[in-house]
């Protein structure tokens, strides 16, 4: 993302999910560890911008050579963009999962649901104890 | 499988080994497989394809059938056990040569087939009467419970599932190997040799499952880990995983057992007619011949063909394939081709839609994706014939 704001904090899920949010918008994405775990990604499926998800909804797929997992929204809201760069480089989610592979981004609808995800300490610690 | 619960699990010789390597170790087959190494299935996959990839597949059921009465000689030998292995599959074993191999398929009385095997006659009057074979790991104890079954007081078979079978493929894998077993390198395709190393009989056979030239190895544990130690000091030779052994066999065509063939198709169905020699087909005399002749005679409903997504999408086994809203088959394999780059599959269509070049639509996650039907492989053979 381009737009550098002060206010910016990223949170994690338990499915390797992140999401750094910048005022009412949250850039979304897989972990290094998910990325990691996936090996080669070759296809990503972003979702239309406009959908509206429900945290937990089924968001996004990732495909690796051997298998295809689908991705979870971390937060309620509408996809206000996509990034178009993983059609023609799905490498990139592997190569920067967690800056240049991002895969949308959701205005929130339910803020407060941000509580219940972890900061990046507790998600380090939730990943060494898998 | 049933028994994929962790604690059933059972474990090749080369199970430290992966460990030491770092493999991811998944169940498969009853074992605890490695499906992929540090290096990761797309570069385990192009590694092959340019150099050599070594394989353990010890979790497959190699066995000997041999007569009852006993082996040695000769051609009488060789007609005996050919005549009664040939009442369960529909291959020309009698008229194999000494040391060739054959791929063939085990049917069950209505022509479905219930797994492919290779089977191969040995080498030299005194060995004729036995036959080397090798079945898949998954249907293992279902096979031999077969040929025991059916052969009971005839043939004799003993498993030789307690040693190590690995594959050697890529182009580099000759030249590694003829300096371990000198004269392999004259080995044609599916042809093989005895040797011996460390004073223990080993098998070596020029076949795989890559569409590669390669070379399949049947050898003790105590002859095969130093072995294995040593090949994995030359830098032409990587372990290579479960991973990019399907997507390796999806780009040369070949069928996985239980995905792409399965009891309820026959061997016309799966276009593996060609393991049905002429001999065969006239005499008839095979499980299933009422069925898999009138395949042959009147032509299938539906055939397995190659397909390409002609977008970046994958279509995976399931996905549904249909031409004008209409339901005209099914994906049995799919995945990605690290070497074609592309994605890749095979499946099954109606006869009327299997062509070269019929565009169907590919149902992936809802949304119709365009797709090919394409003649296979997508990759071509390298095999040494």
């Amino acid at each position: 993302m381009s737009t550098k704001l002060t206010e910016q904090v990223t949170f994690y899920t338990e499915e390797h999910e992140w999401v750094t949010v910048h005022g009412e918008l949250g850039t979304v994405g897989i972990t290094k560890f998910a990325a990691d775990q996936l090996g080669d990604v070759v296809f990503v499926e972003t979702p239309e911008v406009g959908k509206v998800v429900k945290k937990g909804d089924d968001m996004a797929v990732v495909e690796s050579v051997k298998a295809a997992s689908d991705v979870y929204a971390p937060v309620s809201g509408e996809v206000v963009d996509a990034n178009a760069v993983l059609a023609d480089k799905p490498e990139t989610v592997n190569e920067h999962p967690e800056t240049e592979g991002w895969f949308c981004v959701i205005r929130l609808s339910h803020g407060e649901e941000l509580s219940g995800l972890m900061d990046k300490d507790a998600y380090m610690e939730f990943c060494k104890g898998l | 499988m049933a028994d994929d619960t962790h604690d059933n699990l059972k474990r090749t010789p080369l199970y430290d080994l992966h460990e030491k390597l770092g493999a991811k170790l998944v169940p498969f087959a009853g074992y605890e497989m490695p499906v992929q190494y540090p290096m990761g299935v797309m570069d385990e996959h192009k590694w092959t394809r340019t150099h050599a990839g070594l394989f353990d597949v010890s979790h497959m059921g190699p066995c000997f059938l041999s007569l009852e009465e006993g082996i040695g000689g000769g051609d009488a030998a060789h007609a005996k056990i050919a005549a009664l292995v040939e009442t369960l599959v529909p291959s020309d074993i009698a008229g194999l040569k000494q040391g060739q191999a054959r791929l063939t398929v085990l049917l069950n009385d209505e022509g479905g087939i219930l797994d492919d095997l290779i089977i191969t006659r040995p080498l030299g009057d005194e060995a004729q009467g036995s036959l080397y074979i090798v079945v898949n790991g998954a249907v293992k104890e279902q096979d031999w419970a077969i040929f025991e079954k059916a052969l009971a007081g005839k043939a004799v078979l003993t498993r030789a599932d307690d040693r190590i079978l690995f594959a050697l493929q890529g182009p580099e894998a000759v030249d590694v190997m003829s300096d371990f077993f000198p004269g392999c390198e004259e080995l044609k395709f599916m042809h093989h040799m005895p040797f011996e190393l460390n004073g223990t009989r080993c098998i070596v056979s020029r076949c795989g499952y890559t569409g590669e030239d390669g070379f399949e190895v049947l050898v003790s544990p105590a002859a095969g880990l130093p072995l294995i130690d040593e090949m994995l000091t030359d830098e032409r030779v990587e372990m290579i995983g479960l991973g990019a052994r399907d997507s390796l066999r999806l780009e040369a065509g070949l069928c996985l057992y239980g995905h792409d063939m399965d009891p309820s198709r026959d061997p016309i169905e799966a276009d593996l007619g060609w393991v049905i020699q002429r001999r065969r087909r006239e005499g008839g005399d095979f499980p299933g011949a009422a069925r898999i002749l009138a395949s042959i005679q009147d032509g299938v409903a539906e055939k397995r063909v190659g397909i390409r997504p002609l977008e970046r999408a994958p279509a995976r086994e399931g996905t549904a394939i249909e031409i004008d809203g209409k339901v005209v088959g099914v994906v049995t394999s799919g995945g990605f081709g690290p070497t074609v780059d592309h994605p890749v599959a095979m499946g099954y269509v109606s006869a009327a839609h299997a062509a070269p070049g019929t565009k169907i639509d590919l149902m992936v996650r809802g949304k119709a994706r365009p797709g090919e039907v394409v003649a296979l492989p997508f990759v071509p053979h390298n095999y040494k014939r």
